[in-house]
């Protein structure tokens, strides 16, 4: 920052009283977060959950106070992070996936740190396993959802596959999210594209197309208002029975229903299924470096790792933590998720959006 | 020493001169009266005094001490606004009361103050009623009584009886008069009516495009009006031009007879109505009644001469009154002619 | 003794140069406001994105600007705006003319509930609107007819929206224009249309054109409605800045298209102040209470019922769906989903907090906003008020400029800027309402300031002789006569607060989510609970919006209603 630029702020600060709001605004005891502090500063999305006493035992454990900063939607957190890079919100960020992780390490966002107990995490989700400048921490798999009792109804096997969904059997039924401006919708694009290849998807799309396939904006409005088998959808009167969501969503609806039902209203199609894995990392220009390195060792720890499927509806990274019974119950194993790498993820990415949305949106 | 004295004071609103040099002074318990037409620059002079509006150029000084940047509450005058101004939000105690807050007045004392106020202007006890029940004569009592609660060192009166009917104006006239010189109260009040400011004042300020065009005693000023513009403005509209030559003056109505020690040569002459006096056909300057309006206590006959020459205005009992288009001859009486200066 | 001498002497500074330095003065917060927390982040933004080290790139604004996508982005902005401003004015008018002089049971009522929507967040109004258009909406049981996706849907949604700025702002003046002018014209021989035509209209037309030109604003940078019910392929100007900055991070293209929007929004602002400018003159306005009579005549009689049922259809109905939704659980219609609201679910809520606490929070947020606004746009108005000169009248349409900004562009510039103590405010609580009463700012000073105007400058040169200072003048004179617009305006800033969606989400403060936040939160999950608690959540927002804007209804005064 420039002197210029430092006086201005002191100056307006001074004529606003600011210092004064500031201070009592952050009042309690996280507003001196300079080296030493006892607060550790947590970027994240706006998914970020945790249980209470979980970062109350890593408190306890290393006297650190987390501050959980929820930045956005997961683009728009890193995006935020790009932005200030070199003055960062905090001290470590968590939630980038693997289609975005380039766009953070080509902005070199994060400084190397090798986690204590990285060796319980499979080598093949360690990404930047030379630097270590990133820590897997969940992963999680985009996939078609169904709706159980609109195919019992109709007699009709729910599809399994890219292929099927292209079937007539299935025509007018899917509905996906814009890989423009959703998350899900991304990873079921960059899924189509790791089966069919670079050339073969937008053919595969087109298929899509003509046998019905309907684009929203956001998984709220495709989950929420247009799949049949969702609470809201129902409501909603939806009129999709497939949708482009999350593996762990059959346990989700049924974890959010009262009284819960026996079984879960939907189910996963398995060959549609793209992996996500999320990563941390320490930020470049961090205050409390120490406190961040405490806290990424903290996030790949079993307590953590076994608190977050239901939270944030992920699968834990680490091999020793175990599935909760609501995921073992209602959830599904995905065995061959298709998955792609990173670098070729950067290389693609905005290319293939723009081919996308005037194949499919035009 | 003057208990305002204002030196030379020059107001500009863009080019136009409002205060043009203006000096003035205002003795202690004396009342003057600002008379001028609208735009003559008398309301801003009041609000220059107040300090509302600043100068250009000149001073004003209250009891001696010049008032540059002295804010207007500090000034301890009072202003009774053209319009009264009351607080709407407030009741009639509220409004007299006010000015004794902003001095810190003890609440006991306040009260007692305005009881004794609201009695002197003849409210007693109206001090709960809202201002927006009051009539406009009523209004203009809590206004003064207001202005007059912090004692202020000078009263100005802005058009002090301008919206009122003309009864109430005859009668609260008197009263303000009357009030006044029992309080001993230093008035400066501004004014476009001619009796009003007459039956006020202990002198007289005639201003014309902000300067003074004549000021002394009502008296002085109606007798002898400085210039044309003051005889005018007063309501004299026999003005001619004239050339004095000793005990009389030529005159497009013939010669007139001057008083003694009028200035000589070419200028201006003023016959007031009364000095017209009417006689048969032949006798003086020969006229035709052209209107007769009745005045209540006489009647203005306005004639138009034979000759080629400006109408002519005579006021003459109700009984001797000619009939319309009659003729007459007009006589003059020298001590009702005076030449003008300008 | 007088003597006039023409001489001039030197320029005395009095009370003039001091009241000017008295208003600087009551500038200098407002404008320091201005300065760091909307002009400051905002033009950092922008000059990020069209600057590369310290060159500026200006070539970028026709780059940008000759893209087809962008022309589309740009003809779609314009042409929607235009479309939902017209819509608007058609089906709003009437309901004008119904609520300004018709006396029914539930006027008042009926007026605070149309409002409702305003203050209300996109994410709900969404909502609410698909029930109406969506799938299973109305209009789709009655005649299989689904508008959603459709650019119909984004009009109506519009209208949805903005009917209260028609009424509330025509109907405010109608109701205080002297019927007997209009009898006095068909005394004089005219027609009942053509008294109309010829005496009401050109009275009410400034008003019409600042309230269509309020509509245009909201709607040219229209954001949650779009996004929620145009689907994909539609995108404003404002959708499309969020988008290639929060999701491409494309800044330059986005900090073009921010100028673009500035300019159209200063140009929109700047034709809206000439217009009220042109409202203030003098109009015979009489007390509203009465000109309003009970309709009598079958024609009346229709008109009520066409307007009543406009917006029973286009208002009520969708709160109506929001409000059922809430209250309809897997067990029937229940309290399930309020008493779900108060407590952590026990099995990993979506929250750290009870979403209940949201409600406080978002109270808390509102009322601290609302005295940021309060004091920030009472400063400026009270500067304002003053005969003043160009820069100050410059300095008017300048705040409501927020207005015009999207809220992506102001939080992302809050990230640039607000990063260095003292001023690094950015993981602090004090952003939302700073954020908030940006948008609450414009809404206090357009209020307060006709008020003000008409205090009459006299009565404050009476409180001055009388030995008040100026503060005290002030105080004594302005302040009781402004007190019961200062309460409308703080209502004001206090339910779009409350409402305010855009800024609050960027502000990062998790576990202090304001209600609309957490509402958003609540649909971005799976499961009927969950669902469930946002409509519930909904449903309570939008009560406390109707009872704050109740409460308005009364405190209303006739000086303030031609204003929004």
């Amino acid at each position: 920052m420039s002197t210029t630029k430092k006086i201005t702020v002191g100056v307006l600060a001074a004529a606003l009283g600011v210092g004064t709001l500031a201070a009592c605004g952050s009042g309690d005891k996280d507003s001196a977060a300079g080296t030493g502090s006892k607060t550790v500063t947590l970027v994240s999305h706006d998914s970020f959950n945790a249980s209470k006493e979980v970062l109350a035992q890593f408190t306890k454990e290393t006297g650190y106070t987390v501050k959980v900063l929820k930045s956005g939607d997961a683009g728009e957190a890193v995006n935020k992070e790009i932005l200030t890079k070199g003055s960062p919100q905090g001290d470590v960020f968590y939630g980038i996936d693997n289609t975005l992780l380039s766009r953070a390490l080509d902005n070199d966002l994060f400084v190397p740190y090798e986690a204590k107990g990285l060796d319980r995490i499979p080598a093949e989700l360690q990404l930047d396993k030379d630097k270590h400048r990133v820590t897997p921490i969940d992963t999680g798999d985009i996939c078609v959802n169904y709706d159980k009792k609109y195919f019992a109804d109709k007699k009709l096997a729910p599809p399994q596959s890219f292929d099927d969904l292209a079937k007539p059997a299935y025509k007018d039924l899917l509905v996906v999210e814009n890989p423009e401006r959703s998350s899900p919708g991304l990873g079921f694009l960059l899924g189509t594209a790791a089966r069919y290849g670079d050339e073969g998807w937008q053919a595969y799309w087109k298929k899509l197309k003509d046998n019905g396939v309907k684009t929203v904006d956001s998984w709220e409005i495709a989950y929420n208002q247009e799949f049949s088998g969702s609470a809201g959808g129902k409501k909603a009167k939806g009129d999709r029975p497939l949708v482009v969501s999350y593996a762990s969503s059959p346990p989700v609806e049924v974890l959010f229903s009262e009284p819960q039902p026996a079984t879960a209203p939907t189910g996963v199609s398995t060959g549609t299924c793209f992996r996500q894995t999320e990563f941390a990392g320490l930020l470049d220009g961090a205050k409390n470096e120490a406190g961040g390195k405490a806290l990424i060792d903290f996030l790949i720890s079993k307590k953590f790792q076994e608190d977050m499927p239901l939270n944030m509806f992920v699968n834990p990274a680490v091999k020793d933590a175990k599935l909760p019974e609501l995921f073992t119950k209602h959830g599904v194993v995905v065995d061959k998720p298709h998955t792609m790498a990173p670098e070729k993820i950067a290389e693609k990415r905005d290319q293939w959006i723009k081919s996308w949305s005037s194949l499919v949106l035009k | 020493m003057a208990l305002l004295t204002v030196t030379d004071a020059t107001v500009r609103f863009g080019e136009r001169a409002a205060l043009d040099g203006v000096d003035l002074e205002v003795a202690e318990h004396e009342i003057v009266c600002v008379l001028g037409p609208s735009g003559s620059g008398k309301s801003t002079l009041l609000r220059a005094v107040a300090g509302l509006q600043s100068l250009d150029g000149g001073r004003v000084l209250l009891a001696g001490a010049d008032q540059r940047g002295v804010p207007v509450h500090r000034r301890g005058v009072g202003l009774m606004f053209q319009d009264h101004q009351l607080f709407p939000q407030r009741d009639v105690a509220g409004n007299v009361a006010f000015g004794l807050r902003m001095h810190h007045v003890p609440k006991a004392e306040q009260a007692v103050r305005v009881g004794e106020l609201l009695d002197l202007v003849g409210l007693p006890g109206a001090g709960r009623r809202s201002v927006a029940a009051l009539s406009g004569g009523e209004q203009q009592r809590v206004a003064l009584a207001r202005a007059l609660a912090p004692r202020p060192q000078l009263l100005m009166l802005d058009e002090p009886l301008g919206q009122l009917d003309r009864t109430l104006r005859e009668r609260l006239v008197v009263e303000l008069r009357q009030l006044f010189g029992r309080l001993g109260t230093t008035v400066l009040a501004v004014t476009h009516d001619q009796g009003e400011a007459f039956a006020l004042a202990d002198r007289v300020v005639v201003m014309r495009d902000g300067r003074v065009a004549q000021s002394g005693t009502p008296l002085e000023v109606w007798q002898r009006p400085a210039d044309e513009f003051v005889a005018r403005f007063l309501g004299f509209d026999n003005v001619v031009a004239a050339s004095v030559s000793g005990a009389a003056a030529q005159t497009p109505w013939g010669a007139v007879p001057v008083p003694a020690g009028s200035p000589q040569g070419p200028g201006r002459l003023l016959v007031r109505p009364a000095g017209v006096r009417l006689g048969g056909p032949g006798e003086g300057l020969e006229c035709t009644v052209e209107a007769r309006t009745f005045r209540g206590s006489h009647v203005a006959v306005t004639l138009r001469p034979a000759a080629d020459a400006p109408p002519l205005e005579a006021e003459c009992p109700l009984r001797d009154a000619p009939e319309e288009g009659a003729r007459v001859g007009a006589t003059f009486r020298a001590e009702e002619v005076v030449v003008l200066g300008g | 003794m007088v003597l006039a001498r023409p001489e001039v002497g030197t320029r005395a500074r009095g009370t003039t140069a001091r009241g000017s330095a008295a208003r600087l003065g009551l500038m200098v917060l407002p404008v320091a406001f201005f300065a760091v927390f909307f002009a400051w982040p905002v033009l950092s933004i922008v000059g990020r994105g069209l600057k590369s080290g310290e060159d500026w790139r200006l070539g970028r604004l026709g780059e940008t600007l000759s893209r087809p996508e962008i022309l589309d982005v740009l003809w779609f902005t314009a042409w929607q705006a235009l479309a939902s401003t017209a819509l608007t004015l058609l089906i709003a008018l009437p309901g004008a003319y119904v609520f300004a002089r018709f006396d029914f049971p539930g006027r008042t009522l009926l007026r605070a509930v149309v409002t409702v929507p305003f203050v209300l967040p996109t994410v709900v109004v969404g909502t609410a609107f698909l029930a109406l258009v969506g799938r299973g909406g109305l209009l789709d049981e009655l005649w299989g007819l689904r508008l959603d996706t459709t650019a119909w849907a984004i009009l109506l949604a519009h209208v949805f929206f903005n009917y209260a700025v028609v009424v509330r702002t025509v109907g405010g003046l109608w109701a205080q224009l002297d019927p007997r002018q209009e009898e006095a014209a068909r005394v004089l021989g005219a027609s009942r249309f053509e008294a109309w035509r010829q005496v009401t209209l050109p009275a009410l037309g400034p008003a019409v054109a600042a309230a269509a030109l309020m509509v245009f604003l909201f709607t040219f940078t229209s954001f949650g409605v779009v996004q929620i019910l145009g689907g994909p392929a539609y995108s404003t100007l404002e959708a499309e800045i969020y988008r290639q900055t929060a999701d491409l991070l494309d800044l330059p293209t986005a900090a073009v298209l921010t100028m673009v929007q500035f300019v159209a929004v200063g140009a929109i602002l700047a034709l809206h102040a000439w217009t009220v400018r042109r409202r203030e003159t003098a109009l015979k306005l009489v007390d509203p209470a009465r000109t309003a009579h009970r309709p009598h005549g079958a024609g009346q009689w229709a008109l009520l019922a066409a307007v009543l049922g406009t917006v029973a259809l286009l208002i009520l109905l969708p709160l109506g769906v929001l409000v059922e939704r809430s209250f309809d659980t897997s067990g029937g219609y229940g309290l399930g989903f309020y008493r779900a609201l108060q407590g952590v679910d026990d099995s990993g809520g979506t929250f750290l907090v009870p979403p209940l606490e949201a409600i406080g929070n978002s109270l808390q947020y509102a009322l601290v906003a609302t005295v940021i606004a309060v004091v920030v746009g009472g400063l400026a108005a009270a500067a304002l008020t003053r005969r003043a000169g160009r820069l100050v009248r410059g300095f008017d349409a300048l705040l409501m400029l927020p207005l015009g900004v999207s809220a992506v562009t102001v939080g992302f510039g809050f990230l640039i800027t607000l990063d260095e103590p003292p001023l690094d405010l950015r993981a602090s609580w004090i952003l939302v309402p700073l954020a908030q009463a940006l948008v609450g700012v414009p809404f206090v000073v357009r209020t307060m300031l006709p008020v003000l105007r008409a205090v009459d400058e006299r009565l404050r040169e009476a409180a001055a002789v009388l030995g008040a200072s100026p503060l005290r003048a002030w105080r004594e004179v302005d302040l009781p006569l402004v007190r019961r617009a200062l309460l409308i305006a703080s209502g004001f800033a206090f339910a779009v607060s409350l409402g305010e969606f855009g800024a609050t989400v960027f502000i990062a403060r998790p576990d202090r989510p304001t209600l609309p936040v957490a509402v958003a939160r609540l649909l971005g999950r799976p499961g009927e609970l969950n669902y469930g608690q946002a409509m519930a959540l909904s449903t309570i927002l939008m009560v406390v919006c109707a009872v704050a804007l109740l409460l308005l209804e009364r405190i209303r005064t006739d000086r303030t209603s031609g204003e929004f």
